[in-house]
């Protein structure tokens, strides 16, 4: 038996997982991070647009701050987020894009003087101030009332990854690539560690450690269609779920991008239709006009998404053997704009399609972006149920994003929460309560637990083909719990996935039988994993009788705040079992510094809460109350909702900005 | 309406039929030998070696071993020599390519097996070796504005820090082959990127220490087998030039 020791285990090598690992390195702690690929080449590096943070420099982001990137996420959210973890993301936002700033992010910054840029298709000259010349700038990104998206041209995922990777090797953390997690130790509603496979040798480590971290990123990759990288299959919030004792958070609530192109399903950014390009079907005919008179093609990504879907559906869409399409027209906006304000465009063109789209159409499609649910967390990134088990970035739920993410806000998010919680996770290791009480057989008992599952998927005889299922997976999460969803579709998805659980435990390895590096068996033990998560999605949007964000059930279109202002909450209490339990968490409005309203886009269909008036009332008279008396705007905010005290200590201050200078101006 | 956007609305009229030829070989199985494994498969319109390769392990052969990450030549995981060249197989169209194709795995990395190395390992010993972050002493307050920085530096620093550690400069570099302690263009641009940002405190003596040595920039030949096949395009040719020059002038104020 292998069993390696140390206090805190990292799971997970992107940005939120390494700046976890930073953080409590910092505080003194030993940390390993393990990780599937080197970190470098982790997801996070295929954030190209932006992350958010109130600075207020750039001319069209005067103005901004904390309180204007609040209501924006909150709106954003559908009102699904959790308002006090909303606050203390901002408020460390700023923080957290300084200190990169520091690790040498190369952030695009202020010029003083007049430039050109297009808004709205129109050609804009923008003078930018004398006295923010050199500071950070941002651009404009769906969702948010001011510019508020700093970014380093079109690799700000990159450059933010590259840098935080570096201050991992600064302070010599340990970091073990090629290792995946595939099971938590756990013991009296406590964990204390992982299983992990080498994927080079196949060997069986235990991890042991007071406090474990799962950083994993989304579940993209049960879709057949998704943005995202191949490694987002969804198996650290898998793993968390087979303890049967850790929650996972409103798996239903998924992003679809409205423009990925065929078949790979990579990101044209949203750029392309802000610059004035359109969206055309099978006869060339542009017809969001007809749908979304107003806006056209630039209303907000959930519902260019869903407009596109239906139109396909009418048979409007482009046949291809990877399925029908649209295209998406930017040769109106001429070679010379092209090359030079969407150079990414461009490029990603020429190399995936082989096509100059200065001259020719992207086939493009609604594809699956983002994984707004994950491992249910509290404000401290530790699991409600399961103590010593934390999660921070795109595999938790904390809930900042409620049923919809705004652009900008998740790579934001990662670096955020590694912040925060490695200071929670730290103290957690400096108290008593992180003893490590678990007894050996139990991590006897958990290795030999997942080496007899790999024995038995590589021993079993005239068995199920992982590609089959895993392919049926994909093929009815993309068809049945996709941009618009109904009860009937939904409940086959949910009994089909049943069934293909069922036929997963007799998964054979076929072809290749070696235990040591052998993609078909990565391939067998993560569908098994996949499906479990797919079903939670399924079976999450199958009971929310309501239309909430990016969740849309064309049976129930209305937001129904009067029976579902609330969270979804799944937990699979017994590994035999193929279904999961659910239960929902209150949202409570009294609480909230923003009640629920209306979000601003088509008819408002709102069911509101018995509660929203009295406590919009009660927001309306202490806000002018406070202000009669002559509190800044931060002191106002602390009367309606406070937060602060929630915050590790070293994060509470406030922020500077140009319009608001300490007093020690330097 | 285009060749390839027609193509798409296709259904397979008169696919080409294409054959790829894998270098094969497991150094984990005991008595394993390498050998070349023959896939004949029919090209789809807008196949990349990425779908070329995933159907082959689903239908052919499920052992078949290599990389991918991103799929959209954006993080450095998935390069191999295409037709004897280094690039990265994600973003190449099968199509731009005759119907017979080798791949083999990248040369001078570690092989874990068939077309999979781990250029991730050698990457972390460079970094390490080179210390590539911010050297400073200055400890940075997050609740007061960032330094400042001229917009056309940040963009500078920016078209260096492009750099994904693909090592197809590592690959296709002769010094390497002939001294395996040599830095490569990768790191090389990543002490140019460094010098060129002035958070980091370090100056030329310090670099110099790094890389002012055979197995840094003298060591480099400047054929350009790097800057050929970087993916990226970075500027390697002319930012290891500049940077030999400076440590030339490092070098002569030592003799002093
Ligand atoms: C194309 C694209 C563009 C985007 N653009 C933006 C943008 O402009 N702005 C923005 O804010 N957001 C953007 N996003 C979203 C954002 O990039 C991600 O949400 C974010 O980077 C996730 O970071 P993470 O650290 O949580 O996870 P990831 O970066 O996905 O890292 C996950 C890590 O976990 C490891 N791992 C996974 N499973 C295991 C296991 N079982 N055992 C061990 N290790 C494991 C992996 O190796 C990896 O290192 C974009 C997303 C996509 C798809
Ligand atoms: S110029 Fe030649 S010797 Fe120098 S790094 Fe590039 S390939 Fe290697
Ligand atoms: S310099 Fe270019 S070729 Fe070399 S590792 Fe970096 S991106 Fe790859
Ligand atoms: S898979 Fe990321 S560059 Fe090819």
């Amino acid at each position: 038996m292998k069993v390696t020791y140390t206090d805190v285990l990292v799971i997970g090598g992107g940005l939120a997982g390494l700046r976890t690992a930073t953080g409590v390195k910092e505080r003194g702690h030993d940390v390993i991070l393990l990780t599937l690929v080197p970190p470098k080449r982790s997801h996070s590096a295929a954030a190209q647009g932006g992350m958010q943070a109130s600075l207020g420099n750039s001319v069209m982001g005067r103005g901004d701050n904390e309180d204007v990137h609040f209501e924006d996420t909150i709106k954003g959210s559908d009102w699904g987020a959790d308002q006090k973890v909303a606050r203390m993301f901002v408020n460390t936002a700023p923080k957290a894009i300084r200190e990169l700033a520091a690790w040498g992010v190369p952030w695009n910054r202020v010029k003083k003087g007049g430039r050109q840029a297009i808004i709205n298709a129109e050609k804009v000259t923008i003078t930018e101030e004398e006295d923010a010349h050199g500071l950070i700038t941002a651009r404009d990104f769906g969702g948010t009332k001011k510019w508020r998206t700093c970014y380093t041209s079109d690799g700000t995922g990159h450059s933010m990854l590259y840098a935080v990777d570096n201050k991992v090797h600064e302070q010599g953390i340990e970091v073990r690539e090629r290792m995946e997690a595939i099971a938590l130790i756990h013991e009296n509603d406590r964990c204390y560690g992982a299983v992990v496979r080498n994927l080079m040798t196949g060997e069986l480590v235990a991890y042991i450690a007071k406090a474990t971290t799962i950083a994993t990123g989304g579940y993209g990759r049960i879709y057949s269609v998704s943005t995202n990288a191949v490694i987002c299959q969804g198996t650290g919030q898998a793993i968390a779920l087979e303890t049967g004792v850790a929650t996972l958070g409103n798996m239903e609530a998924i992003q679809f991008h409205p423009t990925a192109i065929v078949p790979v399903g990579i990101l044209t950014t949203e750029g392309c239709r802000g610059d004035g390009g359109v969206l055309r079907d099978v006869d060339g005919y542009r017809f969001m006009p007809d749908y979304e008179p107003e806006k056209k093609e630039l209303a907000s990504r959930d519902v260019v998404s869903r407009r596109m879907t239906e139109h396909m559906r009418k048979g409007k869409g482009v046949p291809s053997r990877y399925g029908d399409h649209l295209w998406l027209d930017i040769t109106i906006l001429g070679r010379k704009h092209i090359e030079k304000n969407l150079r990414e465009v461009k490029e990603i063109c020429e190399n995936f399609l082989g096509i100059d789209p200065a001259e020719e159409w992207i086939p493009v499609r609604p594809t699956q972006h983002y994984s707004m649910g994950g491992i249910r967390t509290d404000h401290r990134g530790e699991s409600q149920t399961l103590k010593g088990l934390y999660s921070v970035g795109e595999a938790a739920c904390w809930d900042l994003h409620g049923f919809n993410r705004l652009g900008g806000n998740s790579v934001s998010e990662t670096v955020v929460a590694g912040m925060l919680v490695s200071e929670y996770i730290s103290d957690f290791c400096e108290s008593e309560e992180s003893a490590i009480n678990v007894s050996t057989s139990v991590i006897e008992a958990a290795l030999k637990c997942e080496q007899d599952k790999l024995d038995r998927l590589i021993n079993n005889k005239d068995g199920e083909d992982t590609y089959v299922l895993r392919r049926a997976m994909e093929k009815i999460m993309m068809e049945k719990v996709g941009i618009f969803r109904n009860g009937k579709d939904l409940k086959e998805a949910v009994d089909e996935l049943e069934q293909l659980i069922f036929r997963s435990h007799n998964i054979e390895v076929t072809r290749s039988k070696s235990l040591a590096a052998n993609p078909a068996l990565v391939n067998a033990y993560r569908t098994q994993m996949m499906l479990k998560v797919a079903l939670t999605v399924a079976y999450g949007a199958l009971l929310r009788t309501e239309s909430r964000g990016a969740h849309s059930r064309e049976d129930f279109p209305e937001r129904n705040d009067k029976e579902w202002l609330n969270r979804t909450i799944m937990r699979w209490k017994d590994p035999d079992m193929t279904m999961p339990t659910v239960s929902y968490e209150d949202i409570e409005v009294e609480e909230m510094e923003l009640p629920p309203g209306f979000r601003g886009y088509g008819k408002d269909m709102t069911i509101h809460h018995p509660k929203t008036e009295e406590r919009q009332a009660m927001v309306d008279t202490m806000r002018l109350q406070t202000e009669e008396e002559g509190l800044d705007r931060i002191e106002v905010q602390r009367t309606l909702m406070p937060y602060s005290e929630l915050l590790p200590e070293k994060y509470q201050g406030r922020n500077e900005r140009l319009d608001e200078r300490f007093d020690d101006e330097r | 309406m285009n060749a390839l956007t027609k193509g798409l609305m296709m259904k397979d009229k008169a696919a080409r039929k294409i054959k790829i030829n894998i270098l094969r070989f497991d150094p984990n199985i005991p008595n394993d030998r390498p050998r070349i494994d023959m896939f004949e498969l029919e090209e789809a319109p807008g196949m990349t070696l990425f779908i070329a390769l995933n159907d082959i392990r689903e239908h052919h052969d499920a052992s078949l071993k290599f990389d991918f990450v991103c799929r959209a030549g954006i993080c450095g995981s998935c390069s191999m020599l295409i037709n004897g060249r280094p690039g990265l197989a994600c973003r190449t169209l099968t199509s731009t390519m005759e119907p017979e194709i080798m791949l083999a795995p990248l040369p001078l990395f570690e092989l874990i097996g068939d077309l999979s190395v781990y250029t991730g390992n050698w990457m972390r010993g460079l970094n390490e070796r080179l210390e590539t972050w911010i050297h400073t002493q200055e400890e940075v307050d997050v609740e007061r504005l960032e330094e400042r920085m001229e917009p056309e530096l940040a963009e500078e620093i920016y078209e260096l820090d492009r750099c994904i550690e693909c090592g197809c400069c590592v690959a296709g570099c002769g010094t390497i082959q002939m001294r395996e302690e040599f830095v490569g263009a990768v790191g090389l641009n990543k002490i140019a990127r460094y010098r060129l940002d002035p958070r980091d405190k370090r100056d030329d003596d310090d670099y110099y220490e790094l890389v002012g040595d055979e197995d840094g920039v003298f060591g480099c030949m400047t054929l350009l087998g790097c800057e050929d096949v970087c993916p990226k395009e970075l500027p390697l040719q002319s930012k290891i030039a500049y940077l030999r020059r400076k440590m030339v002038e490092v070098g002569l104020n030592k003799k002093d």
